[in-house]
């Protein structure tokens, strides 16, 4: 139950570490400052150090390796950073007080070192400190933090060292310390059993949310992280459901109307839900406000109107209509109103999703045959393709607006799915282990 | 008879279907006629009464073009026959289930087989049909296909929608 044991983490010091300035840079004249900025360019991995974090009692030995393995893992994931193996290294990190032997570091060319330990509390939670030095200017990359937690959550301090590191080397927010809600799929393709799961980002500490009697899809978490709206069809029509990650409690979300209600997703304040409905063989896109339980219906045409997604500052919604005659995506104010195409290319878009920076929307696009994860600027300009395949779709950001998750399907009898990431510049396209099948990712914002 | 031979062959998949998941989809599914197979005796598909009569000498289901919900002539006169039938078996009540190939993305697929399933109920309405005896419409998208194999011979069998006669009708 690490989600329930992830509400003791305690992040001391974390409020410095995640303001986004960067104050060991601004004094630094070294001659080659620590930062990577993040362009469409091609980029040369910054080689960086992680020596085995220092294990201060013996009950800490068993997560000081592991710990530090996955802070360089969350790293050299991101496709920015290189880890120089621990057999180059010169001297080994034997104390974490100790002064950093700068010239060992840079005779091996590690631009970046983490240092850290690991500790055992009284009450037998670990404390985990880390450093990170700027190598070639010979200075620490802001200060020392320390973490403390259940030894269960020993993987969340590392995704926590991480995130620290890589904002501070980015001048980005991160997204290592997040959760990832999906549909996980067993069985054979003609009778799928699907279920609701979470687990953190890099595909550890899988929990299922639901059984498998019934279909499920498209999971969507709230801005905060801590519910998840989802379809189901256990009554025989689909319907939208909210779930609690923490209490897996749910409720049915009233919708109104009689018809299939799917495709829900959340404004930004958590405060409406925007779903479609279909009756009569027509799909619009209404709101619902959560508090006063009104919906309000947002599209009045004949066609097909859904996956509605909100800008973040909630004053519009991208979707998805086949109003022209293919699916195509528009953008509406969020009380619904006249609708804007932005979609022009050739092929049919779907599936949009507005990123968390708002500059940019995500989308599948498919066109003569193939499947595509690609982004495009708010009026359609300089859409990029990311990826191609038998059947890409549903992309979802990360929290920093870096990196997409999405579905890929595999072609034949035995196809299945399964979740990739890759950068929005089109690199590092990644396999996100899960074991079972996979589809429909959300990813969740930062965790506390 | 090759579209009799289809229909049994179709039975016969969603009958292993059925076995290896007993417990799900109730009797909401496309699995809910499978009870219903050849060779049932009396009721079986030879007694023009039978519910197996009318999955498969009938046809219970009717086929779509690629990202269409308009019906084919053939999908017409296939209607035409389940409405003659339902109004000369005012017993029993259906649900129409759409459903959608796997060559799009997923909820534009639950959209689009609602609207196929809908243009069903539509149709059947318009010959006669008291829309009191249709108890539900709905898509099921791309989640349940029939034909599991990545080519167009399977996917047009899944654009599909399916008049499921409901358990406990008669």
């Amino acid at each position: 139950m690490t989600r329930l044991i992830a509400r003791f983490l305690v992040a001391l010091g974390l409020l410095a570490a995640a303001l986004p300035a960067l104050p060991a840079l601004a004094q630094d004249n070294g001659p080659g400052p620590l930062r990577i900025e993040i362009t469409e360019g091609v980029i040369e991995p910054l080689p960086i150090a992680v020596p085995d974090f220092i294990a201060e009692d013996g009950g800490a030995a068993a997560y000081a390796s592991q710990i530090a393995r996955l802070v360089a893992e969350d790293l050299t994931g991101t496709g920015l950073f290189r880890e120089i193996p621990a057999s180059a290294f010169i001297s080994p990190v034997t104390s974490f007080a100790s002064p950093v032997q700068y010239s060992d570091w840079k005779a091996i060319n590690a631009q970046g070192l983490v240092t850290g330990s690991v500790s055992t509390a009284s009450d037998g939670r670990l404390v985990v400190k880390f450093r990170l030095f700027d190598v070639f200017s010979e200075a620490p990359l802001g200060e020392g933090l320390q973490f403390v937690g259940t030894q269960e959550s020993w993987r969340r301090m590392g995704h926590k060292v991480a995130d620290v590191v890589y904002s501070r080397i980015t001048g980005e927010g991160a997204y290592f310390d997040t959760r990832v809600v999906f549909v996980s799929e067993t069985g054979p393709k003609n009778a799928r059993s699907k279920r609701l799961a979470i687990m953190d980002y890099d595909g550890a500490n899988v929990e299922y949310l639901t059984d498998a009697a019934s279909i499920v899809l498209a999971p969507r978490f709230s801005p905060s992280g801590d519910r998840v709206l989802y379809t189901s069809y256990e009554t025989g029509t689909p319907q939208v459901y909210v779930i609690d990650v923490n209490s897996v409690t749910r409720q049915t979300i009233a919708t109104g109307g009689t018809g299939m209600s799917f495709s829900p997703r959340f404004s930004p304040n958590g405060q409406t839900v925007v779903f479609s409905q279909s009756s009569n063989g027509n799909t619009d896109i209404y709101a619902l406000d959560l508090a006063s339980g009104s919906t309000r219906r947002l599209t009045e045409t004949p066609s097909i109107e859904t996956a509605p997604s909100f800008s973040p500052d909630g004053n519009q919604i991208v979707f998805e209509s086949d109003r022209s005659g293919t699916q195509q995506l528009y953008i509406m104010p969020a009380s619904g109103g006249e609708a804007r195409r932005i979609s022009f290319g050739a092929g049919r878009y779907g599936t949009p999703v507005w990123s968390p920076r708002g500059d940019l929307i995500a989308f599948t696009k498919q066109n003569e045959g193939r499947f595509h994860i690609g982004v495009m600027r708010l009026d359609g300009s300089q859409e990029r393709l990311l990826t191609a395949s038998f059947l890409d779709e549903s992309p979802t950001w990360s929290p920093n607006g870096r990196v997409i998750m999405f579905t890929r399907e595999t072609q034949g009898a035995d196809g299945a799915p399964s979740l990739y990431s890759v950068d929005i510049s089109g690199r590092n396209l990644r396999r996100v282990p899960t074991e079972t099948g996979a589809s429909d990712p959300s990813w969740s914002p930062l965790l506390d | 008879m090759p579209h009799i031979l289809k229909s049994l062959a179709l039975v016969a998949i969603l009958g292993l279907a059925a076995c290896s998941n007993a417990d799900r989809f109730g009797d909401a599914g496309a699995g809910g006629n499978t009870p219903l197979g050849p060779g049932a005796g009396l009721g079986g598909a030879g007694d023009p009464a039978s519910p197996a009569y009318f999955s498969q000498t009938v046809g219970d289901r009717v086929l779509f073009l690629v990202d269409q919900s308009t019906l084919t002539n053939e999908a017409q006169s296939i209607l035409t026959q389940q409405a003659a039938w339902l109004n000369n078996n005012p017993a029993y009540t259906i649900a129409i289930e759409g459903h959608a190939d796997e060559r799009g993305t997923r909820e534009y697929n639950v959209a689009l087989s609602e609207q196929r399933a809908n243009a069903v109920s539509t149709y059947l309405v318009s010959q006669g049909l008291l829309p009191s005896r249709i108890t539900r419409v709905v898509g099921f998208g791309k989640e349940r296909p029939l034909e599991i194999c990545s080519e167009e011979a399977c996917y047009a069998q899944n654009r599909r929608s399916v008049t499921v006669l409901n358990a406990g009708g008669v």
